[in-house]
């Protein structure tokens, strides 16, 4: 499971660089932290063709799946300690939450 | 868990339910003389009732989470499998097996079929319903192709005993900032399920996450139960029994009594008591106290009894 998540890191840090043509988004990705069943933060505001990576750090597996039919943001199932990585290259407002502990919610704001 | 007060059971036994009542104990049966509301209790050891013929009895099992491997509980296939063999060895033999769900830990197949060979042990019929650990990825498919019978039977219905028994399933499709969820498809079903029933039998309904909202800030309920309930509106006797929060709570609710169930895995805790709804860590020694099985009894002439049994008990 763990190998998966690291080659899903490494793609999207590739995709980031390709679409944003900057390295650095590659390289720091923007973590949210899922910790006590919260996203934290809960709202954030990055560039575009950033790499925001969601890391579990409670002792229950979550899923992060976006709100809209058409989002990129699909992730399996994190238990702790797995992380999910997605570049968002497209500017809007994206909405999210645990399809599992659905009244977990986030929002990231692509300018 | 506290026995109903005698002086409110007989003020809200109206003439109809008593006719309803009646009518049961007339067939052989009685659910409930209690307004229709079967009495819990919270028992350890021998403390079961014998059920003489016509009596039914039968077992609730829940949140096994076959894969969790964390502190709070590192070996759950022990645990379920102590539960399977306390059913076992129960002085009344069930008629059938629930499980309300969370029978993996992350729907992954080898938790599905290690779950099903310990529960298999049990050697009686078992009626599934998912929790949310159960339908990752795949929206339940293959938990209702290996627990149902088939990839579309996800809700059901079924007779025993004179009572009519309703699988529910409010983990599908969860919206962002909901609770758990039924549906429109399951909604109108149910109502078709239930059109044309003879309002004194009893219903048993059973599903995963609380058809009762026990804790908002945790998500411990299930958006549009309302509407499922008041479908359920002329029956005299309505029992509800979930899983999902690890832990015995009850409600008793105009016609509707709802029982939330312990884990075989492990504990949660209790509604703001913790920062989160998560895995309880309890000290080893303690951990077999706070997990365990269910029975649902009754016999023909008293009330229906819930009982609570911990696997150390």
């Amino acid at each position: 499971m763990k190998a998966i998540f690291m080659h899903c890191v490494v793609l999207a840090g590739c995709l980031a660089a390709s679409v944003s043509g900057s390295a650095s988004n590659a390289a720091d990705p923007v973590n949210i932290r899922i910790g006590n069943f919260a996203f934290a933060p809960d709202v954030i505001t990055v560039a575009a063709g950033t790499t925001v990576q969601w890391v579990n750090e409670d002792d229950a597996p979550h899923v992060v799946i976006g709100v809209d039919n058409d989002t990129p943001i699909k992730s399996p199932a994190l238990d702790t300690a797995d992380k999910y990585a997605v570049v968002l290259a497209k500017p809007g407002t994206y909405k999210y939450f645990c399809s599992i502990h659905p009244h977990m919610v986030g929002t990231i704001v692509v300018k | 868990m506290n026995e109903r007060d005698p002086k409110i059971e007989s003020a809200t036994l109206s003439r109809r339910r008593l006719l309803e009542c009646s009518a049961w104990a007339g067939a052989g049966l009685v659910w409930s003389l209690s307004g229709g509301i079967p009495r819990a209790m919270q028992l350890a050891g021998d403390a079961m009732a014998e059920v003489p013929a016509g009596g039914l009895s039968f077992v609730q099992i829940s949140d096994s989470h076959i894969g969790f491997n964390k502190e709070a509980n590192p070996d759950p296939t022990g645990t379920l499998t102590a539960a399977i063999a306390k059913v076992r060895s129960l002085a009344v033999a069930p008629a059938f097996m629930l499980h309300t769900g969370d029978v993996s830990h992350l729907s992954k197949p080898e938790e599905f079929d290690t779950a099903r060979q310990i529960i298999g042990g049990y050697g009686g019929d078992v009626h599934y319903t998912p929790g949310e650990h159960d339908v990752i990825g795949d929206n339940g498919a293959s938990f209702f192709s290996r627990f149902n019978g088939s990839p579309n039977r996800k809700w059901y219905s079924f007779d025993s005993h004179g009572a009519h028994f309703i699988a529910l399933v409010n983990v599908l499709d969860l919206q962002a900032g909901g609770f758990g969820r039924l549906g429109t498809e399951q909604l109108e079903w149910l109502e078709r399920d239930l059109r044309g029933r003879s309002a004194s039998t009893p219903l048993v309904i059973f599903t995963h996450m609380p058809l009762w909202t026990v804790s908002a800030d945790w998500g411990w309920g299930t958006d549009d139960a309302t509407q499922a309930l008041g479908y359920t509106r002329k029956f005299g006797s309505v029992t509800v029994l979930n899983g999902h929060i690890h832990q015995v709570r009850q409600k008793v609710e105009g016609h509707v009594a709802f029982y939330t169930a312990m884990s075989t895995a492990f504990p949660q805790p209790a509604p703001g008591t913790a920062l989160n709804p998560g895995p309880m860590k309890v000290p080893a020694e303690k951990l077999r106290s706070v997990l365990g099985i269910r029975t649902v009894s009754w016999s023909p002439g008293s009330a229906a009894a819930v009982t609570d049994r911990s696997l150390d008990g």
